[in-house]
């Protein structure tokens, strides 16, 4: 067990690496004009270079990637172009929000699949199981933007004409401000990813009871005399589970970096609309910043995937 | 009286290809305490027959009568049946590998049937599971409740599921070819602790298999099977002696003599009907060397030769002329 944690923590920083240098790398390619931008439409090539050298971009490639590297260890990922503000600021301001939503998305679609995946797998072919396939999969046909477009013109915009205020137009209230304002903001946008998402985890649930459902120590546990109940739930989804949980790892981990137009449809300053914004700005310290994060996700959750893995299947044992 | 009868149980699946009639009106007796030897090919319908009894064939349609004690249990609600699994027939299986949950522990799987039909606690339930581990000769019985089926090997998982279906000592154990996943050496230690229990529990056993060695061991009573039906029903010694019908005279005949390895079937030429379309009349003909015209036209009845005890599907005489091969190998 420790000894798969080093050597996966060890390949996921070099992943980590690999993959500074291909922004970095692709950041030089494509020609940048950030300090022209920043001087303003009449700056003397005087002032250009000025600003280029403040911000280090009159040093070669390697010795920028060096110089980062270096700060990145000490924790510094440094400053945003625009507005000197430390990366890891604008971070730590993103981050809980963008964790807001999927975490929060997250627990309401794992247990909306779930349920459905089990009522579905427990009456195949009923009129249960083609109406939660239909459902899931209108959600899932659907294009993210336009769900969540609908969603507040049903629950702000025709609400709100009625004298209901109870959701937001968008924007974002931190937890630890108000939580109830919190969840007002949170709702929508959770509701919106989570029924993008239930759709996969539905049908996966479906597929994996039905196996599971198939297999000789179902029959072992029907003869037992316990209840179908507890067939179904202690002895089946204990065993469908697994594909479940590893699918729910990686979707989470990808959810870290953003959930880009969600974030943007309910004016949520997460890190995919922050990132957003840094790519048409052209701002490398904050696009590296968040391009860490998340991968540095996605690695964990893989790990904490495998784990979980172990930890569902006796069989699986970590090496 | 008998303990368990089953009255002309009939049983199919609908399926895309067609209506499968994998079970055609079979009938026997299990009297309290003995064993009775279920025997016929693969297909033959004998898991699906035996599932039946406490309906673990989910989707099939269900006829005729399997009654425990006088009950019903194919009219039964699922709560009067739930009290009948488990706790009055248990079951083993022939893979006891897929047969045991994977994600759980030994223990937790016997403590579960124990509290499912007794109000005791987990810690009373766990001391009974590592008796019972005990019981059917498992070493260390106290720490290997907490084992996982995986780290058992195949002969002792089939211990685990005999001490989980005996658990609450039912008295009746269906033993689906409990022993046919396992080595010839393991067999006998598996057949020789279903026999102990047996005489300590007085459970009645029904005993699936295709190895008439096994039913030589351990039957009172034959029930050949064909095709989803009965052909021959009779005492052990009858139907090794005095068999009548010729699928059995078939099984018999093809038996390896003693001394070879292993006494499994070697087959009979052709093969059985589709369960889909089985032809009129007897289900046996296109195999049967004794055919004649009546045969694949009207099925035959059921009939009792001299033993009242011994019935055989067949149209030839009662007192046809019999190979001496089989009794030799018998
Ligand atoms: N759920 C099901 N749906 C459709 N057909 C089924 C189902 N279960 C069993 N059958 C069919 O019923 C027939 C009898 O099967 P069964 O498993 O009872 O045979 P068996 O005598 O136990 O054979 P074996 O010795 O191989 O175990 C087979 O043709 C099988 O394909
Ligand atoms: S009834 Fe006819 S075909 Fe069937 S077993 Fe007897 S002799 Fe053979
Ligand atoms: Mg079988």
């Amino acid at each position: 067990m420790a000894r798969f944690l080093i050597r996966r923590i060890l390949q996921g920083i070099v992943v980590l690496w690999l993959i500074t240098v291909a922004v970095f790398g692709l950041f030089f390619v494509v020609p940048n004009d950030v300090a022209r931008t920043l001087a303003g439409r009449q700056a003397t090539p005087e002032t250009i270079a000025l600003i280029q050298h403040r911000l280090g971009l009159d040093q070669p490639v390697w010795k920028q990637y060096l110089d980062f590297v270096w700060r990145a260890l000490h924790g510094d990922l440094g400053y945003d172009y625009y507005h000197q503000v430390p990366v890891t600021h604008i971070i730590a301001q993103a981050l809980p929000i963008t964790l807001s939503l999927a975490i929060g998305a997250s627990i309401i679609w794992l247990v909306l699949g779930v349920f459905n995946g089990v009522l579905s797998a427990t009456h195949p072919r009923s009129l249960e199981d083609r109406g939660l396939t239909a459902f899931s999969l209108f959600f899932y046909s659907m294009p993210p933007f336009l769900l969540g477009i609908l969603l507040l013109y049903v629950f702000y915009y025709q609400l709100t004409l009625r004298g209901v205020t109870w959701f937001p137009a968008g924007g974002y209230v931190p937890f630890a401000q108000d939580p109830t304002a919190w969840f007002q903001h949170m709702v929508l946008p959770w509701i919106t990813l989570a029924l993008l998402l239930a759709a996969t985890y539905t049908r996966l649930t479906r597929a994996s009871m039905l196996d599971v459902l198939g297999e000789d120590y179902i029959r072992t546990a029907r003869s037992k005399g316990i209840t179908e109940r507890r067939v179904i739930y202690r002895h089946g989804l204990r065993a469908a589970l697994t594909p479940v949980v590893t699918q729910f790892g990686i979707d989470l981990g990808q959810l870290v970096g953003g959930a880009v137009v969600t974030e943007t449809v309910f004016s949520l300053p997460g890190l995919g609309n922050t990132a957003v914004d840094a790519i048409t700005r052209q701002d490398l310290p904050v696009i590296i910043g968040i391009v860490l994060v998340a991968s540095a996700a996605v690695v964990i959750a893989n790990i904490v995937v495998d784990v979980a893995y172990a930890a569902l299947d006796p069989r699986v044992r970590l090496h | 009286m008998a303990l368990l009868e089953v009255e002309d149980l009939r049983v199919s699946f609908d399926t895309p290809d067609g209506v499968v009639r994998a079970v055609r009106g079979l009938s026997f007796t299990l009297a309290a305490g003995s064993t009775l030897g279920l025997v016929g090919e693969s297909g033959s319908g004998k898991s699906v027959a035996v599932q039946t009894i406490t309906r673990l064939t989910r989707g099939a349609d269900v006829g005729g009568r399997v009654v425990l004690d006088g009950v019903d249990l194919l009219t039964a609600n699922e709560e009067e049946l739930r009290e009948v699994r488990g706790a009055r027939i248990g079951m083993i299986f022939q893979d006891p590998l897929s047969s045991l949950h994977p994600y759980h522990r030994i223990g937790w799987q016997i403590e579960e049937i124990i509290r499912a039909h007794e109000d005791i606690g987990r810690a009373a339930a766990r001391a009974r599971a590592a008796d019972l581990l005990g019981l059917v000769g498992i070493p260390r019985p106290e720490t290997r409740v907490d084992d996982y089926p995986h780290q058992f090997s195949g002969g002792m998982r089939q211990r685990v599921m005999i001490a989980m279906a005996m658990a609450l000592s039912p008295e009746v154990l269906i033993a689906d070819e409990p022993t046919t996943a396992l080595d010839v050496t393991v067999q006998a230690q598996v057949l020789d602790v279903m026999r102990r229990l047996q005489e300590e529990f007085g459970t009645a056993i029904i005993m699936v298999t295709h190895d008439l060695g096994v039913i030589a061991e351990l039957a009172d009573d034959v029930v050949v099977m064909y095709a989803g039906a009965a052909m021959e029903r009779a005492p052990r010694r009858e139907l090794f002696y005095r068999y009548h019908h010729p699928y059995t005279e078939g099984l018999l005949t093809s038996l390896p003599l003693r001394g070879e390895a292993s006494g499994r079937l070697r087959p009979i030429p052709g093969s059985p009907p589709s369960l889909i379309a089985v032809p009129p009349g007897c289900p046996f003909a296109p195999r049967c060397q004794y055919a004649f015209e009546r045969c694949s036209i009207t099925p035959p009845l059921a009939a009792v030769l001299a033993d009242p005890r011994h019935q055989s599907a067949c149209w030839l005489p009662a007192d046809r002329p019999r190979q001496e091969s089989a009794e030799e190998a018998a």
